[in-house]
């Protein structure tokens, strides 16, 4: 029994080296020269002067928030009402429904991404069903719209799974409780409901923006040249400038937002259930 | 009322599973084209299917695809099982800490853990290539097996090891022939989500990949900026690889089931019999 703990020991090694320094090291490149010689770095915040300075990459990064915003309300908005209906549904059709969202992600996603390209590209099926509607020859590719459409589909799995997850371990009995109380549906929904499913809407949103704003080949796929977000600013330094410095500088920034976004994502979760369950709302 | 709301849910439904299934059944349609154009459906034919396989690069990146993912699968699925039932028989301290550590891939976006690695190898002077892309795919796999099998662990009584060895089983045996067994359903859904997330991987590929060394991924990255329906052939060829997986995951089991219930109402039945 005693020898169990050393199990651990080639895993904490492993992970010292391939999980915890690879992290270290974007933080220190990021703050040093290229001299790329560990031995002889000196400090500078150069690199994240040059960034907050320019409006090109000032432009890039709100550029890259907005977007990922978007996609995350789009898929909340739809997301939702789907995992309401699927936790709604039978428990064999709710079975049948979460497979058949949950095989299109076991495929690969620049596979999918990339069979967008068809479908939207001039003279697919989107553009002559527009024009049979009556828009005229509305141009697809390389929009905004087709790389947040991009987005959507790749992610909004997610959040469907993440918000059924928390309807379907609701405890049904809550919803009878409510009615015998008096309320009506809307107030049932709006009162328990909404505020019992919200952890599961907080990890969909997670789970949404996290790979959104960072992602760079739906905007390069879909969006053609036109559609720089903050991932493809980070993926030309390391591969194609081989600016690393600056390119762990923008990582840096990047994981920033990230985990602020997420922080107050989990609190503003977290001060409203503490809210609710004091006023007993 | 409340019908009008589940007809609407319905539609949505409808909706969102044609969004989801549409690009795909495109993909293949498209894949049997006679010409090269991706709008307009000519007429039924092999050639791109012809093209692929002659396609040196194509099934090159097909081979490592396949060679990274198993491998990765085996060793992260080993690696992560040792180190969960270590982890969870060490002190609490070193299990919160490694615990921590080992949530890094789970929560940074793909992108940083990727370029985490790439300086990792750039700093250690690692030529960067088909062992650096195996070596990424473990740490991040990993993480995956060690937080399915961790829970299987909690669940398991404590002192199971201990009466298996009083009993006079080596930790070995004790390990192998106790613990293994018990923990088994958590350690093969671990296996399964490291063999997908390894095979579908793009970033984390492309970034620690050199030399010309291409997953599937990459290649139609790569590829991607002309138009070559090959690529519909080869991602066509990858869904149905990918669902013959997950067929053989999911139906293996049922059958073992069915034949085991078989077996046992067989025995129930020559026990009646007598």
């Amino acid at each position: 029994m005693k020898r169990f703990p050393q199990l651990a020991i080639p895993y904490i090694v492993w992970s010292a080296i391939m999980l915890l320094l690879p992290m270290l090291l974007i933080a220190i490149y990021s703050v040093t020269n290229q001299g790329n010689s560990i031995v002889s770095f000196t400090f500078t915040l150069e690199h994240f002067h040059k960034f907050f300075t320019d409006p090109d990459f000032l432009l890039i990064l709100w550029r890259s928030i907005g977007i990922a915003l978007k996609t995350t309300v789009i898929c909340v908005l739809l997301g939702y009402p789907v995992a309401y209906f699927i936790a709604n549904s039978s428990e064999r059709m709710q079975n049948i429904l979460i497979l058949a969202i949950t095989v299109p992600t076991w495929i690969n996603m620049l596979v999918r991404t990339y069979a967008w390209i068809g479908l939207l590209s001039d003279g697919g099926i989107f553009q002559s069903l527009l024009k049979l509607l009556g828009f005229g020859e509305v141009e697809l590719m390389y929009t905004e719209g087709a790389v947040m459409l991009g987005m959507v589909y790749n992610f909004i799995p997610f959040m469907i799974l993440q918000i059924n997850t928390s309807l379907s371990k609701m405890d049904k009995s809550l919803l009878e409780a409510s009615a015998d109380l008096g309320a009506d549906r809307v107030q049932t929904f709006l009162r328990v409901i909404l505020p019992l499913s919200l952890p599961g809407v907080v990890s969909g949103i997670t789970l949404v923006f996290l790979p959104a704003v960072s992602s760079f080949f739906i905007p390069k796929l879909l969006g053609g040249g036109q559609f720089f977000l903050i991932g493809n600013v980070i993926e030309n330094q390391f591969i194609t400038v081989g600016e690393w410095n600056f390119g762990s500088a923008i990582s840096m920034i990047m994981a920033v937002i990230m985990m602020l976004s997420m922080y107050l994502v989990r609190k503003l979760d977290r001060d409203e259930g503490a809210e609710r369950r004091v006023t007993g709302v | 009322m409340k019908k009008n709301r589940r007809l609407f849910g319905k539609i949505l439904m409808g909706l969102l599973i044609v969004f989801f299934y549409l690009p795909i059944l495109f993909m293949i349609v498209f894949s049997f084209n006679e010409s090269k154009s991706l709008t307009h459906f000519t007429g039924f034919s092999l050639q791109w299917y012809e093209r692929m396989f002659r396609n040196r690069e194509m099934m090159d990146s097909l081979y490592t695809t396949i060679l990274v993912a198993c491998i990765a699968t085996v060793v992260s699925t080993i690696l992560g099982t040792i180190s969960a039932i270590g982890l969870s028989k060490s002190r609490r301290i070193v299990h919160d800490v490694v615990m921590q550590v080992n949530d890094f891939p789970l929560m940074n976006p793909e992108i940083v853990t990727a370029i985490g690695l790439m300086l990792l190898f750039i700093t250690f002077h690692i030529e960067r290539g088909f062992m650096t892309m195996l070596l990424a795919h473990i740490a991040f796999c990993t993480p995956y097996v060690i937080l399915s099998v961790m829970p299987k662990i909690r669940s398991l009584d404590p002192n199971l090891a201990d009466a298996a060895m009083d009993l006079g089983a080596t930790p070995w045996k004790a390990l192998t022939s106790v613990i293994v067994p018990q923990i088994m359903p958590g350690i093969f859904s671990g296996a399964l989500i490291a063999f997908t997330m390894s095979f579908d991987d793009f970033i984390i590929s492309y970034f620690v990949t050199g030399r010309g060394v291409k997953n599937l991924s990459i290649m139609v990255y790569t590829m991607s900026k002309r138009v070559n329906p090959s690529i519909n052939a080869i991602s066509t060829l990858v869904v149905v690889l990918i669902t013959l997986v997950l067929v053989v995951v999911n139906v293996v089991p049922l059958i073992r089931e069915k034949h085991k219930k078989a077996a046992a109402l067989k025995a129930a039945g020559t026990i009646e019999e007598r």
